[in-house]
């Protein structure tokens, strides 16, 4: 059982009925409250404006037009509620989703995941209350192919600093890095600090900093 | 040109036994029906000619008409004839086809196009402005004309022999003398001479008649008939169109079943899935259930994937909703050789197009990743005016051979669908370039 905490109020916008009744029923599972679950993008934003939530969790690909409407919504929700966390979920993986969702609000409380990982629902439940806590998630997938994609200036980087990345991408403290690779957390720090002088970018203390740092740059490699 | 059964009159005419064959009757058949037909031509075309008629009959004196009045003759001829002819010259074409098949067996088809619509102005557009109309104008005016005359002659002559034969019955019933040609017979003895003349020509005579005829025949054919040629460009046209719309059906359809399945399966497949993925949470671990679920939950996800990995076979939605460009990197991100993308559109494609081209990549990226032995691609695609140019290139062993394997035809023939170029570069060693260009108008969604 986890820890008693304070209740999550949670905005659902998805526009398929049956995933959207599995989503509010698996989030009243586990210490979150729907307080609204809507169908579209225009929906989203004024049910958002009524109950001021704590997160929203929203699809890409919603009517009228089935592009990228829950995405637009949400970077507007943003900009117009500071600290309001949002995850997004995505049909697939689509770098520009990605970065848009990154850039807004300083990249903080943000997430960007795959329909698909809903289905992993520890996985998925842990992942909201990170971006809750304030953290920053990218789809491991996502990571993977922008990882591909950079192929040449990532050269520089050894495998085991790849790895590093890799986790990194996905929000991970040095502490929780070091769990995985089976390495002390100071083998990770000097990783990471390899990792960052590699690709010119200015080192940090900050976990969300330095994901939206290496996540920029990969994504502005076009 | 020795066939065992003539096809045509003047085929036949050059066998032994033709005077034994129907042909002989075929060719009378077709001169007696000839002179009807070319009157009932002759006096609309008269009229619509008059102007020009004028002309002629003044002969000589057309030096001293008026140079106004000459001109204003000579363009309403040419405007009676040119606007009323082909109302004429178009069924005498049909009839005429139809009487051709006397003097030859061979299967003939009109030059006409078919109007693409039903309406009578589509009709008359398509007439005006295509050779077969004029062709007919021209027969119609040779039939009103000379053909008119030779079959009248030849039919004299017929008559003539026919005279020359019955000659002493004539001279018993008639009353005196009858005239023969040049001359007159008053007797049955003076008469014979001719009766046997006229049965000698009776063999000849069928001789130039089916010249006349077989010639009138192939004239007719020559103008009336669609040449080969002509019908096969219409043909390849229809064809052509045809396969376009096939590929646009079978596009269209492969959104509709992507989007049932979609919109159907998947989400139930996905909420199944999250209901699994929470009972797994539900059941206690040591509970005999546990592994079970834990199971099908695991089956559960390998079937999603799969089922999404179809869907995108069948027609890639991230295409349908970011475009190309979206597209061609998600086909990068797939593939097992790493593939750099530089794809710069100014905005969404027709949908023919996109589905050719993203087919191309995705064909292009499988055969490199197959048999290139490559270790890096690049794919490029730019848009100008409206032609999207693509560009494949690997770094492989190169002898891509279109003859070999049909992937490449596949390709071509894709691309050929829609208009398009598909030029390859592939020497031994490599590297091999492809590059496909698809003509593509701007759609602003």
């Amino acid at each position: 059982m986890q820890p008693q905490r304070p209740v999550i109020r949670v905005v659902l916008a998805e526009d398929g009925v049956l995933l959207r009744e599995g989503l509010v029923g698996l989030l009243g599972r586990f210490g979150f409250e729907v307080v609204a679950a809507v169908g579209d993008a225009e929906a989203l934003g004024r049910a958002v404006a009524e109950h001021a939530p704590d997160l929203v969790l929203t699809d890409i690909r919603m009517p009228p037009d089935f592009t990228d409407e829950g995405l637009r919504a949400a970077v507007e929700l943003r900009r117009a509620h500071p600290g309001l966390a949002v995850v997004a979920l995505s049909q697939y993986v689509e770098q520009s989703y990605a970065a848009d969702l990154l850039d807004s609000d300083g990249g903080r409380r943000v997430g960007y995941l795959l329909k698909d990982r809903v289905v992993d629902v520890p996985e998925f439940v842990g992942a909201l209350r990170q971006v809750v806590d304030g953290g920053t998630i990218v789809d491991p997938e996502v990571v993977r192919r922008l990882l591909r994609r950079q192929r040449d200036p990532l050269a520089r980087l050894s495998a085991r600093e790849r790895e590093v990345l890799a986790l990194v991408a996905e929000g991970r403290s040095n502490a929780a890095i070091a769990r995985v690779l089976v390495v002390s957390e100071a083998a990770v720090g000097k990783h990471v600090g390899n990792i960052l002088a590699k690709l010119d970018l200015p080192p940090t203390e900050d976990t969300n900093r330095r994901v939206l740092a290496v996540l920029a740059y990969l994504t502005g490699q076009r | 040109m020795s066939r065992r059964n003539p096809r045509t009159l003047l085929e036949s005419v050059t066998r032994r036994r033709f005077l034994l064959t129907g042909w002989p009757w075929r060719a009378l058949a077709y001169l007696l029906t000839t002179p009807p037909v070319a009157l009932a031509c002759a006096v609309p075309l008269g009229l619509l000619g008059l102007p020009w008629l004028f002309l002629l009959s003044r002969g000589t004196g057309l030096a001293r008409l008026p140079l106004g009045v000459l001109a204003f003759l000579l363009l309403l001829g040419a405007v009676l004839l040119g606007g009323f002819g082909p109302l004429l010259a178009v069924p005498l074409g049909g009839l005429e086809r139809a009487r051709l098949r006397l003097v030859d067996s061979r299967p003939v088809a009109a030059g006409h196009r078919t109007p693409p619509a039903r309406d009578p102005w589509s009709w008359f557009r398509t007439r005006y402005t295509e050779p077969a109309t004029w062709l007919a104008l021209g027969y119609a005016a040779l039939l009103a004309t000379v053909l008119l005359v030779l079959s009248g002659a030849a039919l004299a002559l017929l008559l003539l022999v026919g005279v020359l034969i019955a000659a002493p019955l004539l001279v018993v019933s008639g009353e005196g003398a009858v005239s023969i040609g040049v001359t007159q017979v008053a007797t049955v003895g003076e008469a014979l001479p001719y009766t046997l003349l006229g049965l000698v020509l009776l063999v000849v005579v069928p001789y130039p008649m089916a010249l006349l005829a077989g010639t009138h025949g192939l004239l007719a054919r020559t103008l009336l008939a669609g040449g080969t040629h002509a019908r096969l460009r219409t043909e390849l046209v229809e064809v052509s169109r045809s396969r376009a719309r096939l590929v646009d059906a079978f596009e269209a359809e492969r959104r509709r079943i992507e989007r049932d399945l979609h919109d159907g399966a998947q989400q139930r497949l996905v909420s199944l899935t999250l209901q699994l993925g929470l009972a797994r949470v539900e059941i206690p671990a040591d509970s005999p259930g546990a592994a079970a679920v834990a199971d099908a939950h695991e089956q559960a996800k390998v079937f999603m994937m799969e089922l999404r990995e179809l869907i995108r076979n069948i027609h890639p939605k991230v295409l349908t909703d970011r475009g190309l460009p979206a597209a061609v990197r998600d086909l990068a991100d797939q593939s097992a050789v790493p593939v750099t993308v530089d794809a710069e559109l100014p905005g969404r494609l027709p949908n023919a197009v996109e589905a050719t081209a993203y087919f191309v990549v995705a064909e292009a990226l499988t055969n490199i990743a197959k048999h290139s032995g490559g270790t890096a691609a690049r794919v490029w695609a730019r848009q100008r005016d409206d032609l999207l140019t693509l560009e494949v290139r690997d770094d492989g062993r190169g002898g891509a051979d279109p003859g070999r394997g049909t992937g490449l035809t596949g390709l071509a023939d894709r691309v050929a669908v829609i208009d398009g170029r598909m030029l390859l570069s592939s020497p031994p060693g490599g590297p091999t370039l492809l590059r496909v260009e698809l003509p593509c108008s701007r759609n602003d969604p």
